[in-house]
C-alpha cells in the first residue's frame, strides 16, 4: 500500500469517488483500487505470505480435529481437561478484549470525547477478541453443536459457566451493535447508524455490567478447583476481582499494543486525526492502565496475605510467581509511570506489551495450565494442539487486518471526497469532521 | 362478569399468595446446609481388608458394558504401571469407572490396595459446576448424569476434587463425560448393591445407608484402635460423600488428598455468585448516574467527530 501511495493512489476512505459517483460494495472491498492494483499489493506484502503459510499448515489440523475428535490433536488428558484452546484462547483473549467496554465507558458514560479517535479501535478489538475466544471454545468443546443448550434447552443457572456462556453471548451481540456503526457508515446506511447511536448509553451500560460479571466469572471458574490450582494463583475470595482488575489493564494495554502495531505497519490507513492524537491518547490510556495495575498488585498481595501463603514464596513456585508479578505488573508499572511522567511514548508501549504478555497471558496460562494440578505433574501440550491454537490466532490477525483496512476504524468516513468544499460536506452530513485539510 | 366473581378471584389470589409466602418459610428454615439425603445409601471401603484382586474392576466393566481392557483383570502387572514420569498411578478413564491401585506405605510391611471410583459427594462439585444441569444427586445418594445434554465443556472434570470424571476423547460424534454412576439404573435404584460391592470376596466393601455406615465405621475403629486410623475419609471431606474409606495407615500415604477443605466445593464459589445479582441491580443506575453527573452542563451531542481534543482538564 505504501508503494501505491508513492504513485499518488489513495485508499478508499469515503462514500463517493473524487468524480462524484458512489463507490459500490465490490470497489469498497478492493479499497477503491483496480483488481490488478489490489492483487499486486496483497502479493507484495510479505506478511500476507507468512499468514498464508501458517494457515496452510494449520487449517488441515483444524479439519483433522473435527474429523477424528479432540483425542487426535491433544493428549486427551483427564487430569488437564482444559488445554491451550481454553487456557490461551478463552482465558487470555477475553481479558485482552476488555478494551471495548473500557473505552466505551470513557467516551460515552464519562463524556471523554477526546478518546474518540481510538474508541472504534478499542471496540473492534473487543468484538474480535470475544468472537475468536468463542471460536477457540468451539474447537475445544466436545460437542460444539450443543453450544446453545445452556441458552435454550438445559439450564444450569447456579453454575459459573452458565453466567459466562450467557454473558459472552449477550456481550458479543452488544459489541456487534457497537461496531456496526462503522459498518453502516461503510456500507452506506445512515439510518442503521442513527438507530444504534440512540441506544449507545444503554449498550454501553450493559457492556459494563456484562464485562464486570463475566471477566470476574472466568476467575471464579477456578474457585471450583481449590485442590488443583496452586495456592499462590488461587483465592476463593478474590479470584474474580483479580481477573476483573487485570482485565482492565489488559484491555487498555492491548489497545496500546494494537495501536502501536497499526501505526508502525498500517500508517497509510490511519487518518491525520488518529496519527496526531495517538501519542497523547497512548499516555492517557497508560494512566488508566497504571491505576488498574496498582489496584491489581495490591489485591494480589492481599490475596497472599489473606490465605497466609507467604511460605510458598520461598519455593520454586514462589519464584515463578514472583517472576510473573515482576515482569507482568511491577515492571510495566515502572515503565508506564516513567513514560507518562517524561512523555516517552515508546517506553509506555514497551510497558504495555509487557503487561499484555506477562501480566495477562502468563498469568492466565499459569492459572489454567502451569500451576494447575501442581500436586500431580506438568502437562506439555500436544504439538497439534499448539499448531491449532497458533492458526486460530493467525486467522484472528488476518480478520483484524481485513476489517481495519476497510471499515472506518482508524480513519473518519467521508461522505464527500476531499476535493469538495467543506461547507457542502457539512450540510450533506453532520457526522463529518469539519474542514479536513486536503492532502497532497 | 359480576362483582362477586371478581371478589372471589381476589380472595382466591390473596389466599394463594399467603400460602405461597408461608410455604417456603419452612423450607428456608430447614435448609441452608445440605449434608446429603437422610436415607441416602453409601459404601464403606475398608482398606485393611482389600486384597487387590481387582474383581470389582471386572464386575464394573461387565455391569456397565465397558470395552475389554488391554490387560486381563487377573493380571497383577497393572499395579506396577506408572504414568507421567512415575508420578501417577492409574486413574479412572472412559473405559474404567473404577480402578484399584497398590501402595507400599512406610509404616506397613504389607502393600495396601485402594479402590478409586466416584465418591458420590453429598454436594457434588461436578453437579454445581455444570452449566446444563446434566448431573443429579438422587435420593438414593447416587450422582448420575444425563449424557444427552452434555456439551463437553469438561468443567466438571476441573471441579471434581477427586479427579474422577473422565472424558470420551476418542469419540468424534458423541463425546461425553464418563464416570461411575453407583450402578444407579440397574441396581441401586432397585435397592440392590452395586456390582463391585456384590462381587467383593474380601468384604472390603459394605453397602448400606450412609448414616448406618458411619456407625459401622466408628464401631470398627473403636473395637480395634491399633488397626485403624481415627479418621473416616469422606465423612466430612468436601462436604462428605456417599463412599467413605477407613484405613490402617495415614490416608496421604495412599494417594488421598487430605488437604481438601471440609466445606463443599461450591462454598468457594458462593462469594462470586452472591455478588452477581448485586452487580445486575446496582450497576445500571450507578453508571447511568455517572453519565448524568459527568455530562451535566456539557454538550450532550455524541457525534463522533465533534469533540476532538476536548475533555481533558
Amino acid at each position: 500500500m505504501e508503494k501505491l501511495a508513492d504513485y499518488g493512489i489513495k485508499p478508499l476512505a469515503g462514500a463517493k469517488k473524487p468524480s462524484g459517483g458512489k463507490w459500490n460494495v465490490m470497489e469498497k472491498l478492493f479499497l477503491g483500487l483496480t483488481l490488478d492494483q489490489y492483487i499486486g499489493q496483497v502479493v507484495r506484502n510479505k506478511f500476507n505470505w507468512l499468514l498464508a503459510a501458517i494457515m496452510a499448515v494449520g487449517i488441515p489440523f483444524i479439519i483433522y480435529r473435527f474429523l477424528f475428535g479432540l483425542g487426535a490433536v491433544t493428549h486427551a488428558s483427564n487430569d488437564y481437561p482444559w488445554g491451550l484452546f481454553l487456557g490461551f484462547g478463552l482465558f487470555c483473549m477475553v481479558p485482552l478484549s476488555a478494551s471495548g467496554f473500557m473505552l466505551g465507558t470513557a467516551c460515552e458514560i464519562f463524556g471523554r470525547h477526546d478518546f474518540e479517535p481510538i474508541e472504534r479501535l478499542a471496540l473492534l478489538n473487543g468484538l474480535l477478541g470475544y468472537f475468536f475466544a468463542v471460536i477457540y471454545l468451539l474447537v475445544d468443546l466436545g460437542q460444539p453443536w450443543r453450544l446453545a443448550y445452556p441458552m435454550v434447552y438445559a439450564w444450569g443457572p447456579a453454575a459459573v459457566l452458565f453466567l459466562v456462556g450467557w454473558h459472552v453471548a449477550v456481550y458479543l451481540s452488544v459489541q456487534v451493535a457497537e461496531v456496526s456503526t462503522s459498518f453502516f457508515e461503510w456500507i452506506g446506511w445512515p439510518r442503521g447508524k442513527e438507530f444504534i447511536r440512540k441506544g449507545t448509553i444503554g449498550l454501553t451500560v450493559s457492556g459494563i455490567i456484562l464485562s464486570t460479571l463475566h471477566q470476574g466469572a472466568l476467575g471464579a471458574l477456578f474457585t471450583y478447583a481449590p485442590g488443583k490450582v496452586h495456592p499462590l494463583w488461587y483465592s476463593a475470595e478474590f479470584q474474580w476481582i483479580l481477573f476483573f482488575t487485570s482485565s482492565i489493564f489488559g484491555g487498555l494495554c492491548m489497545v496500546i499494543a494494537v495501536s502501536t502495531i497499526v501505526i508502525k505497519t498500517m500508517a497509510w490507513r490511519c487518518d491525520d486525526r488518529f496519527k496526531e492524537t495517538l501519542d497523547d491518547l497512548t499516555i492517557k490510556l497508560a494512566k488508566g492502565a497504571s491505576m488498574a495495575l496498582i489496584t491489581y498488585l495490591v489485591i494480589k498481595i492481599i490475596a497472599v496475605a489473606h490465605d497466609n501463603e507467604w511460605v510458598y514464596l520461598a519455593t520454586g513456585w514462589g519464584a515463578w510467581y514472583l517472576f510473573e508479578i515482576l515482569s507482568g505488573v511491577i515492571a510495566p508499572m515502572i515503565l508506564l509511570a516513567y513514560g507518562i511522567h517524561h512523555r516517552l511514548v515508546w517506553l509506555v508501549r514497551i510497558g504495555a506489551f509487557m503487561a499484555v504478555v506477562f501480566g495477562i497471558v502468563l498469568n492466565r496460562l499459569n492459572t489454567a495450565l502451569i500451576a494447575f494440578n501442581w500436586k500431580l505433574y506438568q502437562e506439555v501440550p500436544h504439538v497439534a494442539e499448539a499448531i491449532i491454537a497458533v492458526t486460530i490466532f493467525v486467522i484472528y490477525i488476518a480478520t483484524y487486518r481485513f476489517i481495519l483496512n476497510r471499515l472506518p476504524i482508524l480513519y473518519a468516513w467521508k461522505a464527500q471526497p476531499d476535493a469538495v468544499p467543506a461547507a457542502v460536506a457539512v450540510s450533506a452530513s453532520p457526522e463529518r469532521e469539519q474542514g479536513t485539510p486536503a492532502r497532497a | 362478569m359480576s362483582k362477586v366473581s371478581r371478589r372471589k378471584f381476589l380472595a382466591g389470589s390473596l389466599a394463594g399468595g399467603v400460602a405461597a409466602m408461608l410455604a417456603p418459610v419452612k423450607k428456608v428454615l430447614a435448609s441452608g446446609d445440605f449434608r446429603g439425603f437422610p436415607d441416602g445409601m453409601g459404601v464403606l471401603v475398608d482398606l485393611t481388608r482389600c486384597v487387590g484382586c481387582r474383581s470389582c474392576e471386572a464386575a464394573c466393566n461387565k455391569e456397565q458394558g465397558l470395552p475389554a481392557p488391554d490387560l486381563p483383570f487377573d493380571d497383577d502387572s497393572v499395579f506396577d504401571e506408572t504414568f507421567h514420569h512415575g508420578t501417577q498411578k492409574r486413574r479412572t478413564t472412559e473405559k474404567a469407572y473404577t480402578v484399584v491401585n497398590r501402595y507400599e506405605p512406610k509404616d506397613s510391611d504389607q502393600p495396601v490396595y485402594r479402590k478409586v471410583q466416584c465418591n458420590h459427594c453429598n454436594e457434588p462439585a461436578c453437579l454445581t459446576s455444570c452449566f446444563v444441569k446434566a448431573y443429579t444427586k438422587t435420593n438414593e445418594g447416587a450422582v448420575i448424569y444425563d449424557e444427552h445434554v452434555c456439551v463437553g465443556c469438561r468443567t466438571c472434570m476441573v471441579a471434581c476434587p477427586h479427579n474422577i470424571p473422565a472424558y470420551a476423547y476418542s469419540k468424534v460424534i458423541d463425546p461425553v463425560v464418563k464416570k461411575c454412576i453407583f450402578c444407579y439404573d440397574t441396581r441401586v435404584s432397585k435397592g440392590r448393591p452395586p456390582a463391585c460391592v456384590e462381587i467383593c470376596p474380601a468384604e472390603a466393601l459394605t453397602f448400606g445407608k450412609r448414616k448406618d455406615l458411619l456407625r459401622l465405621a466408628r464401631a470398627r475403629i473403636k473395637s480395634s484402635p491399633e488397626k485403624y486410623q481415627q479418621e473416616i475419609y469422606g465423612e466430612h471431606t468436601v462436604g462428605g460423600s456417599a463412599w467413605m474409606y477407613i484405613a490402617g495407615v495415614p490416608f496421604e500415604e495412599l494417594g488421598f488428598d487430605t488437604t481438601l477443605p471440609n466445606e463443599p466445593i461450591i462454598n468457594n464459589v458462593k462469594g462470586f455468585l452472591g455478588m452477581v445479582p448485586m452487580v445486575l441491580a446496582i450497576w445500571p443506575a450507578l453508571f447511568t448516574g455517572f453519565h448524568l453527573l459527568a455530562t451535566k452542563n456539557k454538550d450532550h451531542d455524541h457525534h463522533d467527530d465533534s469533540h476532538t481534543g476536548e475533555g481533558e482538564k
